[in-house]
């Protein structure tokens, strides 16, 4: 009855999915470039499509939807693709374009990728030594090793982003971190960041000038460097070039005060700009969000701790705990079943819908932050695959919320994969990220401390000069 | 020392257009040989000849203020940017001939220097929607340049020229298509060279100048 599937079931979706990554890369991501490989849009939104298929076998798992066979069978086909996708294809084209952008490898690019790939397959599974990922009765070339290690990668991912997330989501939402930024605060590192600027012209008029009366009395306008150099300039007349190279000098320095004014100034008005965001309605809802989350950051950081601390696996998932606590504790009584296949498909359904969100919203940001013209195709690669990792992980780590008898399926079709493994390994990176935010505290300190040693140069070789 | 009078012109386009190497060619005649992202804006200056030849000649300065960044930055960054649009005297609008993004963002570029700009004539910018209207009351001389175009293939370069003769007529501005790490584009004598002389010539008599003032950057 596997070919008996209403192809609509599967299909549909599927093909919606597609759709969905498809206008997404185009309206979002690529919004300021040019498609001019279309292959890379096609690879994002396989990608998407064939990750959202899993989070949607997830759900037919949880509801009964078709029968338990041709679900099997959707869930091998499923991993099978994407397994071949995330290993096989976005690395090879990863290593295809980014050869393509070196001018020199240009020629022979198809080559150059193929050893590109070979070098990413070795590393790729040399990552499997160190872990105990596999009981020892699985052969070499086994879909298990395969899934296992873009687990551990993922698993990664996933908890080096939730530890971030962790940290920052307090500090986006609540406005109790905003400091207050007037409009005079504003204007005044503006006129002073325009003063910069024209200071800059002037000295660089200065030195235009300079150079054009050297050349005129037909003196070399280029440094003079090396011995040579040095011994002439010092017999020759020192107006030229020695006034130069000082005022050039005071040049650079003023130009990187201009950056880091103009980088300020930025964030002084992102700052305003979050204050009056925090004064409307959506804001305050927001606001108030970020105290229940930091909370819930709180207690998984907690969390993590303990499991580490303790050695403890979770054993029950949340959701038949909480209905345990609520049958035993508050007397009520409970068709635990009929409720636990509820719960567990609106909680799970909350979990994928966010962490699709938030994924997509992160990638979108980070996307814009680092890309350019030349690399976005890269940059938009190595996001498939990263989203791809993620997604893979997201199922296996996912199956710790679900009551035993849905995980069933997630173990049969994975294998016999160390789960708990995967759920430690979440929790010590985790940890291992929010102590590594807190250790970049002093670097911040260090950061505020070199801006202020800059503006104290700045005075002094304002002082010089004037 | 020739005469100071100021003149400002701005440099916009999508990040990646080659900005900063144009500038460089522009100012220092050498072709830029490391170029890396413009963080917030870059000044650099030429020294001109003002009406060359004859006896009106006297030398000044144009200033060439290249701001970086896109379009589709956050509104913070856009509202940091416009401190650099005030009393300007001309705009250089460049685009990646490669690239026709590039020169599609150019509308939105434009619209967001002017609109800053608020000039005697009051240019009404509507819902940031191009309006062909608004350029031809402009009085800010636009000039347009194309850059890579040694990367366009000999079969493709009649249809990249037709559309750039598009966009100049939209922008009522000279075109100037040419390769910034090549400095023969610009020889003195070319077409190139005269066009861009004479950009820098309407420049210098263009008389609408506001006095900057801080106070009305914000309250507008």
């Amino acid at each position: 009855d596997v070919l008996n599937t209403p192809a609509n079931t599967t299909l549909c979706p599927q093909v919606l999915f597609f759709g969905f990554g498809w206008l997404f890369f185009m309206r979002q991501l690529f919004k300021d470039y040019e498609v001019r490989q279309y292959v890379v849009q096609v690879v994002f939104s396989i990608t998407f499509a064939f990750s959202c298929t899993m989070f949607e076998l997830i759900i037919f798992e949880i509801l009964g939807v078709l029968s338990s066979t041709s679900r099997y069978f959707h869930w091998k086909l499923n991993l099978y693709v994407i397994l071949l996708v995330l290993i096989f294809v976005v690395p090879f084209y990863i290593g295809y374009f980014v050869v393509s952008n070196i001018r020199l490898l240009h020629r022979q690019r198809l080559l150059f990728s193929c050893v590109v790939w070979f070098t990413f397959m070795y590393f790729f599974w040399k990552l499997g030594d160190p872990f105990p990922i596999l009981s020892p009765k699985h052969g070499i070339l086994s879909i298990e090793q395969l899934i296992s290690r873009v687990g551990v990668i993922g698993v990664t991912l996933m908890a080096l982003l939730s530890g971030f997330g962790a940290v920052n989501c307090p500090y986006t939402y609540m406005s109790y971190f905003l400091r207050n930024v007037t409009d005079s605060d504003i204007l005044a590192l503006e006129r002073r960041l325009l003063q910069t600027m024209d200071m800059i012209v002037s000295k660089k008029k200065r030195i235009a000038m300079t150079r054009r009366q050297m050349y005129q009395r037909g003196e070399e306008q280029n440094k003079q460097t090396g011995f040579w150099g040095m011994i002439k300039s010092v017999t020759s007349s020192p107006s030229g070039s020695e006034n130069l190279s000082l005022i050039q000098q005071e040049v650079d320095a003023l130009e990187e005060l201009s950056r880091q004014l103009f980088l300020e100034t930025v964030d002084l008005q992102a700052t305003k700009e979050r204050i009056e965001y925090s004064k409307t309605f959506q804001g305050k809802y927001f606001n108030f969000l970020g105290y229940f989350f930091s909370i819930y950051c709180v207690w998984k950081i907690f969390m993590a701790t303990i499991n580490i601390v303790f050695d403890r696996v979770g054993k029950t998932d949340p959701v038949t705990r909480g209905i345990e606590i609520t049958v035993n504790y508050l007397g009520i009584q409970f068709d635990v079943k009929f409720w636990s296949q509820h719960i567990s498909f609106i909680l799970v359904g909350i979990i994928i819908v966010t962490s699709i969100r938030g994924l997509l919203i992160t990638l979108t940001k980070f996307f814009y932050a680092i890309s350019s013209s030349k690399s976005s195709n890269v940059i938009v690669l190595v996001l498939a695959q990263i989203m791809g990792m993620y997604f893979v992980s997201s199922v296996l780590l996912m199956r710790m919320s679900m009551p035993l008898e849905y995980r069933t399926i997630v173990t049969e079709v994975l294998g016999e994969l160390q789960f708990n493994f995967y759920h430690r390994w979440f929790d010590v990176i985790f940890l291992i990220s929010i102590k590594r935010l807190f250790q970049t505290f002093p670097l911040i300190l260090i950061g505020t401390f070199s801006r202020l040693m800059l503006k104290k140069f700045y005075k002094c070789v304002k002082s010089m000069t004037s | 020392m020739a005469s100071l009078d100021r003149v400002k012109v701005l440099v916009l386009g999508d990040s990646g257009v080659g900005k900063s190497s144009l500038v460089h060619l522009l100012c220092q005649n050498q072709v830029l040989g490391n170029p890396s992202w413009t963080v917030g804006c870059s000044v650099d200056v030429r020294v001109h000849d003002y009406r060359e030849g004859t006896p009106e000649e006297k030398t000044c300065y144009i200033e060439l203020w290249d701001v970086g960044g896109s379009v589709g930055s956050a509104s913070s960054v856009k509202s940091t940017r416009a401190v650099f649009y005030n009393s300007v005297n001309g705009i250089i609008l460049v685009h990646d001939l490669t690239n026709k993004k590039s020169s599609q963002n150019l509308y939105p570029w434009s619209l967001e220097a002017l609109s800053k700009d608020s000039s005697p004539t009051g240019i009404i910018v509507s819902n940031g929607d191009y309006d062909r209207e608004q350029f031809a009351e402009n009085s800010v001389p636009l000039l347009l340049i194309g850059t890579k175009f040694d990367q366009i293939p000999e079969n493709k370069r009649n249809d990249v020229l037709t559309r750039t003769a598009f966009l100049s007529e939209d922008f009522n501005a000279e075109e100037i298509n040419l390769d910034c790490t090549n400095p023969r584009y610009l020889a003195a004598g070319s077409s190139n060279a005269v066009k861009l002389s004479r950009f820098f010539d309407k420049m210098q008599s263009f008389t609408d100048r506001r006095r900057f003032n801080f106070k009305s950057l914000h309250y507008d």
